[in-house]
């Protein structure tokens, strides 16, 4: 197999997904409302002064990420896991982890960066300083794709049963947690005007971890799954 | 890596001593058989007797419990991507995506296969009876168009073995000749086809033969 062929399918694979997901609009269109929603409730249930929302903006928007992409994470493997469209990609010769990235990447591509492009409109919402804005903007570039590809692990190991949900937020959730805290925190931190490089190294550390990592995991889950 | 050419290969699919058990129940044990170019397998048997997981054996998606299954003499979990690169698996979820159209399914398999056929998609559509629903989102197709759409990857995806979990289910009269004719012309063309049908194929003993689940 040449490497025109691996990219091929790569790229296949992500134009797949997208046309699917281009048509089946509200599926796209849920986690983001949910993550205005959930952001936009703030003000008017906690207090609407400013001192007070700008201290919690960071944490806010990314909880609000983080839940926001759980909610869509089981779309990654389901549909195809239950019309058989899986177990084809399985049985193509391309290596699976190919083919995952290319699932993952979709994912994030529709679940991730609208998120990143609606994140300064919320951020001006709860008072956050626009010094923090890049700050806002770098850790969910950095944090989202971790979020998609640690993910699909999780959707990975348990497409395969009926009720999984609750057991893929057990999964996911812990793995997570160093994503929200280095996140959160390093918006918090630039909102005081200091240095965040040192959160920013961790963030693409993970991701890089993540990336090299998470596909190959995700292939190997699959298989059980399938089994 | 250089895989073989399609109707090249004379050693076949071979499965040795093959055992499976489901919730302690043993649904066939000591299964052997050995499948060469220009041969058929039907996989005959009850509902439940295991059809469907020994054909999801044969692809390497369940391991076997006991045994092994050699593609050219090469185990086929050690050559996983040799073994896939010669396989078509047309299984009861058959993969066809609702949202996508049919030209557009496809097209999805096409890339996902090893090699590629000179047979373009919309002769392929045609070849299946889909003359027409090239365009229309597969959802609004009816149960039967689905599956041709499903075994119209057959025809795109010229490799020797062919896999086939029950491909007449909700196909009309007249496509099921149209089915069996591809079938026993791939076989008689060298290839390999292994499948569970309670429909009997045209082939002559020569090139058909059978294996009993469930006695």
């Amino acid at each position: 197999m040449t490497n025109t062929s691996l990219s091929n399918a790569f790229i296949t694979i992500l134009k797949r997904d997208l046309t699917l997901a281009l048509r089946t609009r509200s599926e796209i269109a849920n986690p983001l409302i949910f993550f205005v929603i959930v952001v936009s409730l703030f003000p008017l249930a906690v207090s609407p002064e400013a001192g007070l929302l700008r201290t919690v903006a960071p944490g806010v928007i990314w909880v609000a990420a983080l839940l926001s992409t759980m909610l869509s994470l089981d779309s990654i493997f389901r549909s195809d896991f239950e019309d058989g469209s899986l177990e084809q990609m399985l049985l193509s010769p391309h290596p699976t982890t190919i083919l995952v990235l290319g699932k993952v990447t979709a994912h994030w591509l529709v679940s991730g960066l609208p998120l990143i492009l609606l994140s300064p409109l919320l951020g001006v919402l709860l008072f956050l300083p626009f010094e923090a804005m890049p700050a806002l903007l770098m850790t969910l570039a950095l944090g989202t794709p971790v979020l998609s590809l640690v993910g699909a692990i999780g959707v990975a190991l348990t497409v395969g049963l009926r009720r999984g949900g609750v057991l893929l937020s057990l999964l996911v959730l812990p793995l997570y947690i160093p994503v929200l805290i280095f996140a959160s925190n390093a918006i918090a931190t630039a909102a005081a005007d200091l240095s965040i490089k040192g959160q920013l190294y961790f963030l693409a550390a993970m991701l890089a971890l993540a990336l090299t990592l998470a596909p190959l995991a995700t292939a190997a889950a699959l298989r059980i799954s399938l089994r | 890596m250089t895989p073989n050419p399609p109707h090249s290969t004379n050693e076949g699919l071979e499965v040795r001593n093959l055992s499976c058990s489901r919730e302690d129940r043993d649904l066939f044990s000591d299964l052997s058989f050995h499948l060469t170019a220009g041969h058929a397998i039907q996989i005959e048997g009850p509902n439940g007797s295991g059809k469907t997981t020994l054909l999801r054996m044969l692809c390497g998606l369940r391991l076997p419990d006991e045994g092994g299954i050699y593609w050219n003499g090469h185990d086929i979990a050690e050559e996983r991507a040799l073994f896939l690169s010669n396989l078509n698996y047309i299984g009861h979820a058959h993969g066809v995506k609702g949202e996508l159209t049919p030209l557009e399914n496809l097209r999805v398999s096409q890339s996902m296969a090893a090699r590629n056929n000179t047979l373009s998609l919309d002769d392929a559509l045609e070849t299946v009876g889909l003359f027409g629903f090239e365009d229309v989102p597969s959802r609004t197709l009816s149960a039967g168009q689905r599956r041709r759409v499903a075994l119209a990857r057959l025809l795109i995806n010229p490799v020797p073995l062919w896999i086939l979990d029950e491909p007449f289910t909700a196909i009309d009269a007249q496509g099921q000749k149209q089915i069996e004719d591809m079938i026993t012309s791939h076989v008689l063309n060298g290839g390999m086809a292994i499948l569970t049908s309670h429909h009997p194929l045209d082939l002559s003993e020569d090139h058909l033969s059978s294996v009993n689940l469930g006695q």
